[in-house]
């Protein structure tokens, strides 16, 4: 009869044990997405992408879309490569659609925002979107800003 | 005793030499001894099979008795945390990561960290005592007598049950201490309950936090186990030895623990 009820006690602790993984699975952990990575893959071409990371979030009308899958760098144009990955249910994104590296809230994490465009075609898988817009430097804004201001001063 | 004091007072500085290498040798060989002792435990894990019942006892002795310190301090961990996370966030306006700082802490270093001191404490001592005592009482020596592989019928069992409990127990640990910073942070402090989840979801992944997560717990689990077992195989046979043996377990599996994060967290999410 005991190890009836140490047997018990050991299937629930296991239980609970795979409960709790599961839990931080679903719950805790971004397996919904994980299971979303079969979307199709655009690129884009930045000036400068500081702070953006793979995994980053690509939004539109800050809907979360897809998400970065790779970063690269050309050697010939010297510019950021981005390869995002797009969820196939949004597969009507017009060809002309212009994409800007984007910060959420002051401090926030970086995130690329698609603007659609107004063209007839649609992106497909693999295609490049050519009207891209950088993340903005806060020190290259600040050196801007102050250059400015000097050359306001000396008039 | 005495006389050995005496003597190591006025030693010549040859004798003085002699000792740090009998010491040397001394720690060399326990490192040895512990290292044979793991792979022959390994070589035994086969067999365990046909006999699983001694397994699932051991569970139940090591894994189900822990259950109830786990579930309680990784339900206060948590709390804690969301509490500190809380009023350090807040300042930035940023009390909407909390579910990010509470469920990373708790998966990557807090649960199987914590769950293994705790284990070290609960159930690493009560099997060294258990072995040692054994020792003492000449019980494993009488197994031998009788044809009875001690490494397999007493040791390798426990081994086991601790490599399978340490990572359900620290996913127990998580689990509930981030259930822990939910009831604190929503439920007390009012952080939204959607931002406390959705921001939690998009910054833990799956492969990169939890899998880390388990094998950290899994590595955990063998060495802490495999320290208790050695120790209480290895104990002198007295009550000393019994009592020294304990405290070496509880010691130097929190170091082991302790050192072997570091390792592990370099190795998965450093950059070094």
């Amino acid at each position: 009869m005991r190890s009836r009820i140490v047997e018990i006690w050991v299937g629930v602790f296991v239980a609970a044990g795979l409960a709790a993984l599961f839990m931080l699975a679903m719950r805790v952990s971004n397996l919904t997405v994980v299971s979303q990575e079969e979307g199709y893959e655009v690129i884009a071409k930045f000036e400068n992408i500081s702070g953006l990371k793979v995994r980053s979030p690509v939004t539109m009308a800050g809907v979360r879309i897809g998400r970065v899958s790779d970063i690269g760098f050309d050697p010939d144009t010297f510019q950021a490569v981005v390869t995002m990955n797009i969820d196939p249910n949004y597969d009507m994104l017009p060809e002309d659609t212009s994409a800007s590296i984007l910060t959420s809230g002051l401090l926030g994490e970086k995130y690329i925002g698609l603007e659609p465009g107004g063209a007839l075609e649609n992106l497909k898988a693999g295609d490049e979107i050519h009207l891209t817009q950088s993340s903005l430097v806060l020190e290259q804004l600040i050196g801007q800003f102050l250059f400015s201001k000097a050359t306001e001063s000396d008039k | 005793m005495a006389r050995e004091r005496k003597s190591a007072e006025v030693a010549s500085p040859l004798q003085a030499a002699a000792q740090l290498g009998r010491a040397a040798l001394g720690t060399f060989e326990r490192l040895g001894r512990g290292h044979l002792l793991l792979l022959e435990l390994a070589i035994r894990l086969p067999g365990l099979l046909p006999r699983f019942g001694l397994v699932v006892q051991q569970v139940y002795a090591v894994g189900v008795l822990s259950l109830v310190i786990i579930l309680v301090s990784g339900l206060f961990v948590g709390m804690v945390l969301g509490l500190q996370g809380y009023t350090t966030l807040v300042d930035f306006g940023a009390e909407q990561s909390l579910g990010t700082v509470v469920a990373l802490t708790l998966v990557r270093e807090l649960g199987p960290v914590v769950t293994a001191l705790l284990f070290a404490g609960r159930a690493g001592s009560a099997l060294t005592a258990e072995l040692g005592l054994m020792k003492a009482t000449e019980q494993l020596s009488g197994m031998e007598m009788m044809a009875v592989d001690p490494l397999k019928r007493v040791l390798a069992p426990r081994f086991l049950a601790g490599i399978i409990s340490m990572p359900l127990l620290a996913a127990i640990f998580s689990a509930v201490g981030v259930m822990g910073g939910y009831a604190v942070g929503v439920g007390l402090l009012g952080v939204d309950e959607g931002a406390y989840w959705s921001q939690m979801q998009s910054s833990v992944d799956l492969h990169e936090d939890i899998y880390n997560g388990v094998i950290k717990s899994l590595v955990f689990g063998v060495v802490a186990t495999w320290i208790a077992v050695f120790e209480g195989y290895d104990a002198a046979p007295t009550s000393e030895g019994v009592s020294r043996a304990t405290t070496r377990t509880v010691v130097h599996t929190s170091l082991a623990v302790l050192g072997l994060d570091f390792v592990l967290t370099a190795l998965m999410f450093g950059e070094i």
